[in-house]
């Protein structure tokens, strides 16, 4: 049951085997590869829309969509036939190439992170020995598309919007790749299903002072790299009309789409194989485990956006510069100091450093954070 | 595997005259937002080019900082000096033909030397693999002093660049 | 690396370096020539990769020089970008030949 997938994929194999060449076969091996991550890719991104809109729905005491199918499950279906058969819209001032491309550059780095992440046991589509660095470089690809799509438009709202958004995700790569850093010191390993099998059995990584703080960090960056609110600024819906996408209508808006939440669900997946232990789990088989972690954070952030309110950008840029990227820091340094002195004195000495540090750097900061103001009311 | 080995071949071969296309883009576009997209695909295109010399590390990094940083810093500042660029005036001043003239000069002079001499080409290292680690190793180790050395560099440049770029804010 | 002859990998680095002197020397634009600047150190990073890999006598010393080479490259670019906004908010021009006052 553990392997059925690897299993289903060496019975095609030696099907295809009987009958074609050798290199055929391992051409043959990559094709299937890459079309069950073509296929996985959106279809996780269809349900994923539908499950953030019954979870927020539920949030806000009303039942989300539930016309379409039983349940509401035909309901992605239904948008994607409206996406496809909407007008496609092209400013007429705008660089038309630039706004062509900018939908394909984003959505191919986000479908090209499903590589690296180890759905199961022996089941990582390639198990790159450089997976979490590879991981980081293609997400910080996404900045550029957005850059394009906003310079395109010739919108002096999406061009701020395109601004904010590249600030704002280039300002929380930096606290995101320190964040992963004790971990890769402690796996000794670049490569994702190293990563994963250091952390066997039930000793995950989120169960020791640095990973859980590290857990958290990398969490709350995974959440502002998908521009998901309370971050979502680059498309405010109250500010900026639409942000960078104001002016996509139909299968280019659609890619935008797909690319957020393809997004959200790589760094949720990424997060769940650094540091809560990737398909490790005891009684079912590894893959349920993978997607049933995987789940329970994107729950969360949806869980996040129905009730948080959005950051101002001078709050966000304060967040990441001020407090994470310190506490990153301290963090590299307390894992060290964990690693050498196993025992009670390694967690209780680390787990002191941290929370006083925590304390130490949000007294610091309360000099400069911006006083509240003072409403008025007319009487 | 000579089929398998043709086709990598011409994967290779196509991806330098793609790259040296795109770098022509980055030098003669007229419109600054096209050649520094142009300038994206010329790093892409290098940091794949890495991977055939089996340094992994090393594309990985490059597409982090060169694509991810870099180009996001020569966007901004594109985007901020905007309007002044816009006008369609020729981008090339009055030393285009003694510099295309000079630049070919110097081409043709070092690619003779270059194809002149014996390189002494080392079959140990031809097979030997980098590890992140050994890079790790050599970068603690025999490297630490140009190691602190650019840590210092990037603090001063960092520093420097907020001075520079500041408002002057005085009354 | 056996698939590809060494000489073509220095002809190809040769071109680009080439392609970005040329760059630096024509365009009006200073913007245009701080990334004629980087095509330059693209082709130095790829001659060091290409040595480290078929010459040298340890394996990682031409990566390390690359990512020094890379770091330097970041630095280049974010002050030479710098001193353009600076330029540009005291004399809103950022064409290299507008900006002559010191000249005789």
């Amino acid at each position: 049951m553990d392997q059925l997938f690897v299993n289903l994929k060496a019975w095609f194999l030696n099907l295809l085997g009987l009958f074609l060449p050798d290199w055929l076969v391992m051409l043959a091996s990559i094709v299937v590869s890459g079309v069950v991550i073509l296929c996985l890719g959106p279809f996780i991104m269809m349900y994923l829309t539908l499950l953030e809109r019954k979870v927020i729905g539920r949030i806000q005491n009303r039942y989300g969509p539930n016309r379409v199918g039983p349940w509401g499950l035909l309901q992605p279906v239904a948008d994607g036939i409206k996406m496809f058969t909407k007008e496609d819209i092209i400013p007429a001032y705008g660089d038309k190439l630039i706004h062509l491309l900018a939908p394909i550059v984003i959505v191919v780095p986000a479908l090209m992170v499903f590589l690296v992440v180890p759905f199961g046991r022996n089941m990582t589509a390639v198990d790159l020995s450089i997976g979490a660095l590879y991981f980081l470089a293609i997400s910080s690809i996404t900045t550029f598309p957005i850059f394009m799509g906003s310079w395109a438009s010739r919108n002096k709202y999406s061009m701020l919007a395109g601004m904010r958004t590249a600030a704002q995700m280039v300002s929380y790569e930096i606290p995101m790749t320190l964040a992963i850093v004790p971990v890769i010191m402690m796996s000794q390993s670049l490569s994702t299903g190293a990563i994963v099998a250091a952390q066997n059995g039930l000793k995950w990584f989120v169960f020791t002072p640095w990973g859980l703080v590290g857990f958290l960090i990398f969490f709350f960056c995974a959440i502002v790299e998908c521009n998901r609110p309370p971050f979502d600024l680059p498309e405010a819906e109250s500010e900026l009309i639409a942000g960078f996408h104001t002016e996509y209508s139909g299968m280019k808006f659609a890619f935008f789409y797909m690319a957020e939440y393809m997004n959200a669900f790589t760094l949720a997946a990424i997060a769940v194989t650094l540091f809560l232990g990737g398909w490790q789990g005891p009684l079912f088989p590894s893959w349920l485990w993978f997607f049933g972690k995987t789940f329970a954070l994107i729950f969360m952030m949806i869980w996040f956006r129905g009730t948080f309110p959005r950051f101002r950008v001078d709050q966000l840029m304060g967040f990441a510069w001020k407090f994470l990227l310190p506490m990153t820091l301290v963090n590299i340094l307390v894992t060290g100091f964990w690693h050498f002195n196993p025992g009670a004195v390694g967690w209780g000495v680390s787990g002191a450093v941290l929370v006083g540090f925590f304390f130490a750097i949000t007294a610091l900061n309360r000099p400069f954070v911006p006083e509240k103001r003072i409403y008025e009311l007319a009487e | 595997m000579d089929l398998l080995q043709l086709a990598i071949k011409t994967g290779i071969y196509t991806l330098m005259a793609g790259t040296l296309v795109f770098a022509l883009g980055v030098v003669m576009l007229k419109n600054l937002f096209h050649a520094a997209l142009s300038l994206a695909a010329v790093l892409i295109g290098t940091a794949i080019l890495y991977l055939v010399f089996h340094a992994e590390f090393m594309a990985a990094a490059q597409i982090l900082l060169y694509v991810g940083a870099v180009i996001t810093v020569i966007i901004f500042a594109i985007m901020l000096t905007e309007h002044i660029a816009e006008r369609s005036i020729i981008q090339r001043n009055k030393q285009s033909l003694p510099a295309l003239l000079g630049v070919l000069a110097l081409l043709v002079l070092i690619g003779k030397v270059l194809l002149k001499t014996p390189w002494p080409v080392n079959p140990s290292t031809l097979d030997a693999r980098v590890s992140v680690s050994d890079l790790g190793v050599a970068l603690m180790g025999a490297y630490v002093f140009p190691f602190e050395v650019i840590s210092i560099l990037l603090v001063g440049a960092l520093i420097g660049a907020v001075v520079i770029a500041r408002k002057d804010s005085r009354p | 690396m056996n698939l590809i002859p060494l000489n073509h990998i220095l002809i190809f680095s040769l071109a680009l370096f080439g392609i970005g002197i040329y760059g630096i020397l024509t365009r009006r634009n200073i913007i245009g020539i701080l990334i004629s600047i980087e095509l330059v150190l693209n082709a130095a990073n790829i001659n060091l990769i290409a040595f480290s890999k078929t010459t040298s006598l340890s394996p990682e010393t031409g990566l390390v020089f690359v990512l020094f080479v890379i770091a330097i490259a970041a630095i280049t670019v974010a002050v030479g970008l710098a001193i353009v906004l600076a330029l540009y908010r005291s004399r809103k021009t950022i064409f290299a030949d507008e900006v002559h006052l010191l000249k005789w």
